[in-house]
C-alpha cells in the first residue's frame, strides 16, 4: 500500500456559516449547550413536580440545588443558557437580514461579548447566595 | 409535499419561540436566582405564593410548552444528524414524543392544581396567606 504525503489543501473555507473557523464552533457550542438544557429541563419539571405532592418533600428536595456543587452546576448552566440565547438570536438574524449574514463572524464576537457582560453580572450575585451564609 | 411543510413550519417554530424564549428565561432566572435570597430562598411557602398568582400561572404554562416543544424539536434534529439505524432511531423518536407529552402534561397540572394550602401541613413552610384564612 503506498501513503501519499498529505498535502495542506490550498483552498481555505472563509465565510461559511458551517464550516471551520467560528462558524462550526458556534454551531458546535449551540448544539452541546441546547442537549444540555433539554437534559435539565427534563429534570426540571420532574423536580418542580413534587411541589404538588407534600411542601416537606419539595423543600428537601430543594435542599440539595442549595450546596455548594449544585450552585457551581447552577452557574453553568446559566452560562449555556445565556450562550445559547445570544447565539440563537445571531442565528435568527443571520437567517433574517443579508446586513447579519454579512457580518455573521463579528456578530460571533458581539454574542461572546455580551455573553462575557452578563456571566460578570450573574456569577458574584449567585456565588454570594450559595457560598455566603 | 407534506414533509418539507412540516420543515418549514419547525424552522419557523424554532425562531419564534427562541426570541420568545429569551424573555420568559431571562426572567425566570432573574426572579428565582437573583432575587432577595436568590436559590436559598426557593421553598414550598415561595413556589406556592408565586403560583397563586395567575400572572405566574400562565407564565409557568407558556414556557413550560415553548421551552419543552423547542428542546425536543431540536433534538429531533440531533438524533436525525447522528442516527442512521432506522430501528433505533424509530425508538429514540418514539421515546422523545412520549417524554416530551408527558412532562407537557404533567408541569400543566401542577400548575393549575397546586393546593397553596394543604391541610395538615405545619403552618411555617406554607405562604403566610394561609394563615389569614
Ligand atoms: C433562550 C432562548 C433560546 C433561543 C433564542 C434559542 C434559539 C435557537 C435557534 C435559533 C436554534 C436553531 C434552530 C435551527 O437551526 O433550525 C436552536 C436550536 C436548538 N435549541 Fe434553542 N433557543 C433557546 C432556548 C432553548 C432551550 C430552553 C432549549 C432546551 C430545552 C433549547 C434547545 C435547543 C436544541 C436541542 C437545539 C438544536 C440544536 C442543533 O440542531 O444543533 N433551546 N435554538
Ligand atoms: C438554576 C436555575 C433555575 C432555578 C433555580 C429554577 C427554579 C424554578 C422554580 C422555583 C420553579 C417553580 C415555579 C416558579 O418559580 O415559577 C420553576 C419552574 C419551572 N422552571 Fe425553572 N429554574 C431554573 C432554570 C430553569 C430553566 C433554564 C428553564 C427552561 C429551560 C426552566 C423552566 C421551568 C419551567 C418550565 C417551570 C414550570 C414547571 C412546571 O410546570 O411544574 N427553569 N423553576
Amino acid at each position: 500500500m503506498s501513503i501519499k504525503t498529505p498535502t495542506k489543501p490550498k483552498t481555505v473555507f472563509r465565510g461559511t456559516l458551517y464550516r471551520g473557523h467560528e462558524g462550526m464552533w458556534s454551531w458546535v457550542l449551540h448544539r452541546i449547550t441546547g442537549i444540555a438544557i433539554y437534559f435539565f429541563l427534563l429534570v426540571h419539571v420532574l423536580d418542580t413536580a413534587t411541589v404538588r405532592l407534600d411542601p416537606e418533600l419539595y423543600n428537601a428536595v430543594m435542599a440539595s440545588y442549595k450546596t455548594p456543587i449544585m450552585g457551581l452546576g447552577e452557574a453553568a448552566l446559566v452560562a449555556a443558557i445565556v450562550f445559547h440565547a445570544f447565539n440563537g438570536l445571531r442565528i435568527i438574524l443571520v437567517d433574517m437580514t443579508a446586513w447579519a449574514s454579512r457580518h455573521h463572524r463579528a456578530l460571533f464576537y458581539g454574542v461572546l461579548v455580551l455573553w462575557a457582560v452578563v456571566m460578570i453580572a450573574f456569577l458574584p450575585r449567585h456565588l454570594m447566595h450559595v457560598f455566603g451564609g | 409535499m407534506k414533509f418539507f411543510r412540516f420543515d418549514r413550519l419547525a424552522w419557523i417554530f424554532m425562531r419564534v419561540s427562541g426570541f420568545l424564549l429569551i424573555g420568559l428565561i431571562f426572567t425566570h432566572l432573574i426572579v428565582n436566582l437573583m432575587q432577595d435570597g436568590g436559590v436559598k430562598a426557593i421553598d414550598f411557602a415561595f413556589v406556592a405564593g408565586k403560583l397563586a398568582n395567575p400572572f405566574w400561572q400562565w407564565f409557568d404554562v407558556t414556557l413550560l410548552w415553548l421551552a419543552l416543544i423547542h428542546g425536543s424539536n431540536g433534538m429531533r434534529v440531533v438524533i436525525d444528524d447522528y442516527v442512521y439505524r432506522t430501528g433505533v432511531k424509530r425508538f429514540l423518536l418514539v421515546s422523545l414524543v412520549i417524554s416530551t407529552t408527558t412532562l407537557i402534561v404533567l408541569g400543566t397540572l401542577v400548575i393549575f392544581t397546586l393546593n397553596p394550602c394543604p391541610v395538615g401541613s405545619p403552618a411555617d413552610l406554607l405562604p403566610s396567606f394561609c394563615a389569614a384564612g
